[in-house]
């Protein structure tokens, strides 16, 4: 590697050629402000807020773009900067609504930081202020323009998804971020992934909160409140209260909730666990009878809203199974309604998920049960809005003792439910069942490690069991999907029979859900590994690792279902899907 | 480019788009200004359909084409009409009275500014000094110049064209 000398502050540092200033500085611990900065997905150099002073240069060069040299002297924090930096800073806010108070980034602002860090104490420029546009046609998804700072970030978010919803639109002073024609995000072919939520640096985009529909429920005594949260929340839900990032947070979670006071305290690993029964069978069912083939995992709505969008063809190479969350809400509201003598009408269920797209998910028309006209889920809360609900209980989360789900009926889950949340983990989890039905055995060697990581977007194996090859493929992030299925049309890959995508990368761990973190702390790590670390531990913790080792699972089998796949597994747990047209004529009219 | 307009069927129009696009089809996003100047020339403004057109033959978003659309004031997503009413804006035909000019042609053809008229005969566009200060307020017919205007003048003007 190709090392340069440099000064930053007067101190001496040594890095490879290919670092920018930016990258120097922390090397040397100066930490240069950003705010358009987003290191793997926007690194334009647009917000000046990083400029520093390289002695002999005529002007400030933005840190975040600008390679280190040999010999180069650079200056953070000389009077020219400070006072460039603080003018951009004002100029930000001189079209800016300051409303922080009632602002959902309050305290977790990359503005507001700033502000606090440059001393921001008045409004110097005051003048005509963008009107203000807030698109809330969603379910999933509010954008707020007049807190958009025009960064840029979820633009390159989009488009890294391999998207492009978001744009800059006009110019000058009436430059703004959003969809073509200004038309809303629920017109437009957005799958609501909320990459671009993780990606705004302030309060311009978010999530439609749900919290004050769920505390409604709780307080209603005619509602038995039912809660789920899905694995990938618990990988993350500790970063809202200052745990280090991949802190695992299992046994706190369950103990939180418990102390929010819903009736009843449950794992969507269950309904994982309950999907791979379903899509195990459906698989091997596929692969016996000719059955269309790859068969392509349902579980991630983001996908599924990609496929139906993007690529209708594919839309019979989908499982017919509902997502975890869904199968889990449909047995609650019949197997567990029946079992407790619960009027299904009166059972409220929350699924804390760490998925912006599972809000509209929950609201298809597709996951109303067609007898009661029931939602299988009634309301839809992220992983941030959870920790907003643990705050405003005051409750002090990290001294929590662990506790676990109610272990009555659905309590019960695997470890292979448990790595659900990261890439490569449902296809993991279903070869454990599948290779043992076909083996018809236990097989002791049941960890896929090659279907595991980040480190490629698409990854494939091949397995022999009982003498049928099975090749296999997992996509993550919907750009990877987009590669992969192209692939497909255009013959260049082998036939595969099963593949597993999810829309955002690295799973659900790094879902549009999930706990923002800054950019400034997002440059020294890959938070996809590190969350999908906290699950991998939690599943090797586990004594049942394969989803039909799940007694309770069995049981509902036994109980209820009759057997996977059979009649009511078709009427409670599988859908159908529906091609959708982008930007169509109804939209371009309005 | 107001001929073309007139005298092309809407399949015509269709039909050249479609050529212009599998000429440039494979240049991507490195073709897109060159292809919506040739939709402009073609339909003489760029409808929001032709934009989604546009995209989907280039391989580019929706978002990205209507954002260098929305960005360059030479691309119009309103219809431009047989006339074209440049009213300036610029300071010296500010101070002069531009305002009560471009109002008067508004009231007497029944539109806004950037609007165009239902038969397609007129639209006004403010714009920015055409660098004839000496006659403000002034305003452009498609080449042709009116100086020294007051309201009362405009009725008449526009009269000559729609008799034309
Ligand atoms: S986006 Fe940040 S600075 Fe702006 S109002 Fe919200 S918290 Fe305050
Ligand atoms: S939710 Fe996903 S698809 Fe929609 S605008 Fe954001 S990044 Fe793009
Ligand atoms: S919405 Fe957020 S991420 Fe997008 S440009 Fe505005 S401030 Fe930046
Ligand atoms: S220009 Fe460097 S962070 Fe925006
Ligand atoms: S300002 Fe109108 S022509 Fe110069």
């Amino acid at each position: 590697m190709n090392m340069v000398n440099l000064t930053i502050d007067g101190i001496k540092v040594n890095v490879p050629s290919s670092y920018t200033i930016l990258e120097a500085a922390r090397h040397a611990g100066i930490k240069i402000p950003t705010l358009c900065f987003l290191k793997g997905v926007n690194e334009v150099g647009a917000c000046r807020i990083c400029l520093v002073e390289v002695v002999g240069g005529r002007s400030l060069v933005a840190s975040c773009v600008n390679p280190v040299a040999e010999g180069m002297e650079v200056m953070t924090n000389s009077p020219r900067v400070r006072a460039t930096r603080r003018s951009t800073l004002e100029l930000i806010l001189s079209d800016h609504n300051k409303d922080c108070l009632a602002c959902i980034r309050n305290g977790n602002c990359e503005l507001q930081n700033l502000c606090e860090l440059y001393a921001i104490r008045e409004n110097r420029f005051q003048g005509v202020r963008s009107p203000s546009i807030i698109d809330s046609k969603s379910a999933s998804i509010i954008r707020d323009s007049s807190k958009c700072i025009l960064c840029g970030r979820c633009v390159a978010a989009c488009q890294k998804q391999e998207i492009g919803v978001l744009s800059f639109l006009n110019r000058g002073f009436n430059t703004s971020v959003g969809p073509a024609f200004d038309i809303s995000m629920a017109d437009a072919p957005c799958i609501y992934c909320g990459q671009c939520i993780i990606a705004c640096p302030v309060g311009a985009l978010h999530e439609r909160e749900e919290i004050e529909l769920v505390w409604a429920a709780i307080h209603d005594p005619e509602k038995h409140v039912v809660v789920q949260v899905a694995p990938a929340v618990r990988a993350a839900i500790g970063e809202e209260f200052g745990l280090p990032i991949g802190t695992r947070s299992t046994g706190k979670m369950f103990a939180a909730l418990r102390r929010l006071g819903f009736d009843k305290v449950y794992d969507t690993n269950f309904g994982a666990d309950l999907t791979i029964m379903e899509e195990g069978t459906e698989l091997l069912n596929r692969i016996k009878n000719g059955g269309k083939l790859p068969m392509i995992t349902s579980c991630s709505p983001g996908w599924i809203r990609f496929a139906e969008f993007y690529y209708p063809d594919f839309l019979d190479n989908l499982s017919t199974c509902k997502s975890p969350h869904q199968m889990e809400g449909a047995i609650i509201k019949t197997y567990y309604a029946q079992r407790k003598g619960i009027d299904p009408k009166n059972i409220y269920v929350v699924s804390v998920m760490p998925c912006t797209s599972k809000k509209t998910e929950a609201a298809r028309e597709e996951m109303i049960n067609e007898k009661t006209g029931l939602r299988d889920v009634d309301a839809v809360l992220t992983t941030r809005e959870l920790a907003r609900m643990i705050k405003q209980a005051g409750i002090d989360f990290v001294k929590l003792p662990d506790e676990g789900p109610d272990m009555d009926m659905m309590g019960e889950y695997t470890g292979a439910a448990v790595i659900f949340g990261a890439t490569g983990g449902v296809m993991e989890a279903a070869l454990r069942t599948v290779a043992d039905i076909l083996e018809e055995d236990d097989l002791p060697e049941f960890e896929y490690t090659t279907v595991r990581g980040v480190d490629q977007g698409i990854k494939e194996a091949e397995i022999v069991v009982a003498g049928l090859k099975i090749r296999v493929a997992v996509a993550h992030s919907t750009a990877a999907a987009r590669k992969l299925l192209d692939a497909i049309r255009a013959g260049t890959v082998p036939e595969y029979h099963f593949i597993e995508i999810m829309g955002c990368s690295g799973g659900c761990v790094c879902g549009g859900g999930q706990p923002q973190v800054s950019a400034s702390d997002l440059m020294d790590i890959d938070l996809r590994t590190l969350r999908a670390q906290a699950l991998y531990e939690e599943d090797s913790l586990m004594t049942k690792r394969k989803s039909h080792k799940n007694a309770d699972v069995e049981a509902l089998y036994k109980n209820f279902l009759g057997e996977p796949n059979g009649h009511l597994s078709h009427e409670l747990l599988h859908t159908h899907y529906r091609a959708r047209e982008i930007y169509p004529d109804s939209v371009l009219d309005e | 480019m107001a001929i073309i307009v007139k005298t092309l069927t809407q399949d015509e129009k269709k039909q050249k788009l479609a050529e212009v696009l599998s000429q440039h089809g494979a240049e991507g996003r490195q073709g897109l200004i060159q292809v919506l100047q040739e939709a402009q020339n073609i339909y003489g403004y760029l409808p929001l359909e032709v934009q989604r057109e546009i995209a989907f033959g280039l391989g580019v978003s929706v978002a990205e084409v209507y954002g260098v659309v929305s960005f360059y004031s030479f691309f119009s997503t309103k219809p431009k009409g047989e006339y074209m009413i440049s009213v300036c804006l610029g300071t010296a035909c500010y101070v002069k009275g531009a305002q009560a000019i471009l109002e008067k042609v508004e009231t007497e053809l029944g539109i806004k500014s950037g609007e165009c008229t239902d038969d397609m005969k007129f639209s006004i566009n403010p714009c920015r000094c055409i660098g004839a200060c000496g006659l403000a307020p002034v305003m452009m017919i498609n080449d042709d110049v009116y100086g020294r205007l007051t309201a009362d003048k405009i009725p008449a003007i526009l009269a000559k064209y729609k008799e034309a």
